[in-house]
Parts: structure tokens; sequence; C-alpha cells
């Protein structure tokens, strides 16, 4: 038998007391199992960005993390409303974020680039206007 | 031996909880009635000292019994200890009282301080350097670094505290000047806390390497002394900082030596450990230097100072706008010559320590959290700490690794009384537990 842990967390629509939170317990579970530190930064860092990604941009959806023993797949799932050009989205620097929240220090544009830059796999499916499903797979 | 200073008074400790829910490291239990300590995870931060209502939480400190110990002997006051006294007492006159209590001489550790704050440029300025620099003055920062973000201990100044290095200039003046011998000589440093005793016994990376710094005394056991020596001491010129030597008592004094560059002072553990978790997180690029220290307000918030902090802040404020102009005899000259010498160098490298991970066989550690989480979905989610844990996840982690019973857990156990009451058949009377 393998041993499997997964973890899965919502993520609300414009709740930024929390919003930072699903990926501070994915870090601080994976420090606890004795994943290297530096996988753990590069899946901290992936999984912060698709968080507040969910907060930002979607109507609220959800996070979740398997543990296996060669690798980490953390997997985002919302309900809309969805990514219109993938690949434009995936242009480092182009966001749709308003003014107000570029005020609070995020709509750099950097949020993909950089969680395709720390997975090892990067897999993203978008429907307008069901939403957007991310994939990311870490190898250890 | 214990590598802290914190440690548990058994006898006053009523098993209360308090320090549970307040350590940040979730380093306490309560197990039989008792607090213990998980060694490994403690910082030795004093947060648990601060909050215990039975003063059962204690720090190994040294006694004014050491100075017996040598033939020379040394106080290095943390600038923490002036902030304890009224600006009416000048520091010359603080200074003289406490070297009245038994030292041949005083040096103040604001005067490193001062050294160390103008080579913290040198270092900014030095391309090897990884950014942001990150201060290692609060030794209980420095160990949950190397606990809890072990991919930042490379960013940690390699240049030793101000209290090494005024004990190393003290020290190589009285073997190389005046020819003392090096173990006659008893340097003793006047501490605000735990954490940087703990250093002094330890030095930072836990193990035999030796500071140059022999003792600590806490503020606390010593104040008295010199308050009761305040009015009458005569006053000796033993004063060699400034009031910008001063600042470093509190949070954003160390910073205040930097210009032109992004800094970042933080105050307070839980706050020290959600700005690391920006700057590990790679959201912080712009940051040249991070100064973070485990006390609310800096080393006034220490768990060995009498005074309220903002107190203490608000003396070192005044203390500072009386004396804008003093001077010390630090010279650029100096400052680049222990820089460039490697003398401010700490002596060895500071190591990640990652805490243990549950289980050192990767699957079983896998294996052990979701059992973990079968467990916790069970408990209430109220985080009481009745069961001898920090909170319900913590407590399940201790019931998977064998350290706790899911029945010590008292809404577990009534769950289980209730079962039990309903399964029993209650018109038997033979049932013991309604027997009459
Ligand atoms: N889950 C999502 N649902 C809908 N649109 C999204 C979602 N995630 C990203 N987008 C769109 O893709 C754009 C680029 O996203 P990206 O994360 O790269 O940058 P950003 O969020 O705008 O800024 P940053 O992440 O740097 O703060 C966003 O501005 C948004 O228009
Ligand atoms: S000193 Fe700090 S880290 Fe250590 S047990 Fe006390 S509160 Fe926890
Ligand atoms: S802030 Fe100062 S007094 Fe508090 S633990 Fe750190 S070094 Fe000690
Ligand atoms: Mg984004």
């Amino acid at each position: 038998m393998t041993n499997i842990y997964e973890m899965e967390y919502n993520v609300d629509n414009r709740d930024f007391v929390v919003a930072g939170d699903v990926s501070r317990i994915i870090k601080r579970t994976l420090q606890r199992i004795g994943v290297d530190p530096k996988i753990i930064r590069r899946i901290a860092i992936a999984s912060y960005e698709a968080e507040m990604n969910i907060a930002i941009h979607s109507q609220g959806g959800k996070i979740s993390a398997k543990i296996d023993s060669d690798k980490v797949v953390v997997c985002t799932q919302d309900y809309g409303p969805g990514i219109e050009d993938i690949a434009l989205a995936m242009t480092e620097g182009w966001s749709t974020a308003s003014a107000e929240i570029r005020e609070m220090g995020f709509g750099a544009g950097m949020g993909l680039p950089n969680m395709k830059k720390c997975s090892d796999v990067f897999e993203i499916e978008s429907i307008v206007p069901q939403g957007t499903k991310i994939k990311m797979t870490f190898w250890l | 031996m214990s590598k802290h200073s914190v440690y548990l008074d058994e006898e006053k400790c009523n098993g209360c909880t308090t320090c549970l829910r307040h350590c940040p490291t979730e380093a306490c239990r309560i197990r039989d009635g008792k607090a213990v300590i998980i060694s490994d995870r403690c910082i030795d931060c004093g947060e648990c000292i601060r909050v215990c209502p039975n003063g059962a939480r204690k720090a190994v400190t040294d006694t004014v019994d050491i100075l017996k110990k040598y033939k020379y002997k040394v106080a290095i006051p943390s600038p923490t200890l002036i902030s304890q006294f009224k600006t009416e007492f000048s520091i010359n006159r603080i200074l003289s009282a406490l070297k009245s209590i038994g030292f041949d001489e005083v040096q103040e550790m604001a005067y490193g301080a001062e050294i160390l704050g103008e080579a913290i440029k040198y270092e900014l300025r030095n391309a090897n350097v990884q950014k942001p620099l990150i201060s290692t003055a609060c030794p209980a920062v420095v160990r949950m670094i190397q606990v809890r973000f072990p991919e930042l201990v490379n960013n940690l100044m390699t240049l030793d505290l101000p209290m090494e290095i005024t004990a190393r200039i003290v020290r190589k003046r009285l073997t190389e000047v005046v020819h003392m011998k090096d173990e006659d000589i008893g340097i003793i440093f006047i501490t605000p806390c735990a954490a940087k005793t703990t250093t002094i016994h330890h030095y930072i990376s836990w193990d035999n390497s030796k500071s140059s710094v022999d003792a600590a005394i806490a503020i606390s056991d010593i104040y008295p002394d010199i308050l009761h020596r305040l009015k009458c001491i005569k006053e000796e010129e033993l004063q060699h900082s400034t009031s910008r030597g001063l600042q470093w008592a509190q949070s954003g004094g160390e910073s205040s030596f930097i210009s032109d560059k992004q800094i970042i002072s933080v105050d307070g553990i839980h706050n020290v450990i959600d700005v690391l978790d920006e700057i590990e997180g790679g959201r912080l690029p712009e940051l040249d230097f991070f100064e973070g220290m485990s006390c609310i307000g800096g080393c006034v918030g220490g768990c060995f100072t009498v005074e309220n902090a903002y107190i203490a802040k608000k003396r070192i404020y005044d203390r500072a706008r009386e004396n804008i102009n003093s001077k010390n005899d630090i010279t650029d000259e100096m400052i680049r010559y222990y820089y460039e010498s490697g003398f401010l160098d700490r002596y060895e490298e500071i190591k990640p320590m990652p805490e243990k991970p549950i289980h050192k066989d990767f699957k079983k550690a896998i294996k052990m959290m979701d059992d973990i989480s079968k467990v916790e979905k069970a408990l209430p989610g109220i985080n009481c700490g009745s069961c001898g844990s920090p909170n319900c996840k913590a407590f399940a982690e201790d019931v998977v690794r064998g350290f706790a019973k899911e029945e010590d857990c008292i809404f577990v156990m009534r769950e289980a009384i209730k079962n039990l009451r309903n399964n029993m058949d209650l018109s038997d009377k033979s049932c013991w537990l309604w027997k009459e």
C-alpha cells in the first residue's frame, strides 16, 4: 500500500484577513512531514500565488495538496469567471487587477508565471464562465 | 545538560496551561499535571516566563557569587539596563553603582553596538551578502530562523553580537596590553533575557565553542542592588558610548544606523514569524535589511526587565534628546580595521536546525500525517488546552506519536461516557454504574 496524505481547504473570495492561511498550513504540514526545505519554499510560493489568485480574481474555490512518497501535487479549482486567454494571462506583467488591488501590493502580473517557474509540472485549464483549474506537481 | 536557559520550577507549576497557549513554537506541554518543554523546539524567547501566573517559569542565570571565580571582573551592561532607571540618574551614575557591586571595570554593550552599527553599512555594500541581510541581534529570532526558516539561514549576518564585540575588545586589551592571564578575567553580561544567556553558555549554534563572555546576570536580579547604591555612589567617568548605542535596547535601534536602504524592523515574535514568512516567500524582494526582535518593543521588553517596556522606551528617547551632541572615540579607520581584519566576525557559522519531522522515515511520516488528521477530525477544534497540548492539531500529533492518549481530551472522554451509557440497558440493576 502506498501512503498518501491529502488535504483540502476552501478559499473565499476577497477575504484578505485569512488569505494566505491555506498556503501557510500547507507549508507547515510539509515541514512536519520532513520535506526538503528548498522544495517546501517553492511549494509555499506557488500555493500562495494560487491562493491569492482565487481570492482576488475568482468567486472563491478550493486548494488541495496531495503528498506522495515521490511528489507533492497542489491543485486548485475555482467557481469562475474563468480566464479567456490563458497564454496572455501567463505572460509576465499582464494583469487585470483593479487599482484597489494594486494598492494592496498585488497585480504585478507575476503570479501565474511564478507558479509555473516554481513547479516541475504546471497544468492549467479554464472554461469561461465555469472556472479555472490548476495542477502543479513538485518532484521530491 | 539542557541546551536552554528556560526551565520549570516543578513545585510552583500547577499545570494551568497558560504557557502552553503562549509559546510561539508550541514547545510546551502539560504532562502529569506539570509543564514540560520539547527541547528542540524551544527558542528561549522567554514568553512563557512572562506569562506564567505562578512564577514557575524560570531561566538559568548566574548570581553575583560568580564574581568570586575571577581575579579581574568586568561587567558588560546591556543598554536595556540604563532604560530601567529614571533619567535623573546619569548614565555614569548608573554604571558607577553597577561597578561598586564588585566589578573592576564596566564596559557598555552600547559601545560594541556603535561599532557594529557602523560595520553593518560595510556589510550591506558587500556584494557577496545575500539580501535581505538579517540581523542576529536577537538570539531568539536567530533560533527561530534555524528551526522554522532554515532557507533563510544564509541571509543571517555573519558579524557577531554587540555584547561579544565589546567583550572581545576588553579581553584583547587585558591580555595583550595589560598582560593578564585569560583565565583570570571574568566578563559578565548584564542581560535583559534568557535568549542572550543561552548564547553565552552555548554560543549561538548551541555547541561547545566559547563565547567571549563568561557569565550572565539578569537585570532583574541586579536591579535592586544598583537602585540601592544610586543615591550615595561616588560618580566615575565610565560612559564611552553615545545615545546611538543606547538605541540598541529598542526595536529599530540597530536599523537607525543604516540610511538609504530598504529596512524593516519588527518586534514581537509573532510579528517576526509573519514577516519572515513573507521574506521566505520572496514577497519582499526590495528589502535590504531585516531587524527582528522577539520581545515587544525590543530588549526593553525582555523577560528580565523590571520596568514597563513603553516607559523604558520613553526614557531612552528622553536621554537621546538631552544628549544629541554626545561623541564617542570610535573613528572610521577603527571600524574599517575591525571590519576588514575579521575581528567582528562570528567565530562560527550558524547552521540550519530544522525541527525533527514527525518520523524520520518519510513514507511513515506521510502515513502518520494521515492518522493525525483522522484523530483531529474527532476533536472539537476549540483548542482549549485541557489535554495538555497547545491546540487540537498538536494534540492529534501527540496522540499519533504516542506522547498522549485520545482520552486525555475531555470531549472525547465525555463522548465515550455518553456512548457507554446509551449502550447500557439501564433497567439492568446488575450494572455496577447504577448500583445503589
Ligand atoms: N483564478 C483566476 N480566475 C480568473 N482570472 C484569473 C485567475 N488567476 C489569474 N487570473 C487572471 O490572470 C491575470 C494574471 O494573473 P497573475 O497571478 O499572473 O497576476 P496578478 O494576479 O494580476 O498579479 P500578481 O499575481 O503579480 O499579484 C490576472 O490579472 C487575472 O486577470
Ligand atoms: S522560552 Fe519561548 S519557545 Fe521556549 S518554551 Fe518558553 S515560550 Fe516556548
Ligand atoms: S528582543 Fe532582546 S530581550 Fe527579547 S529575546 Fe531578543 S535579545 Fe532578548
Ligand atoms: Mg496573482
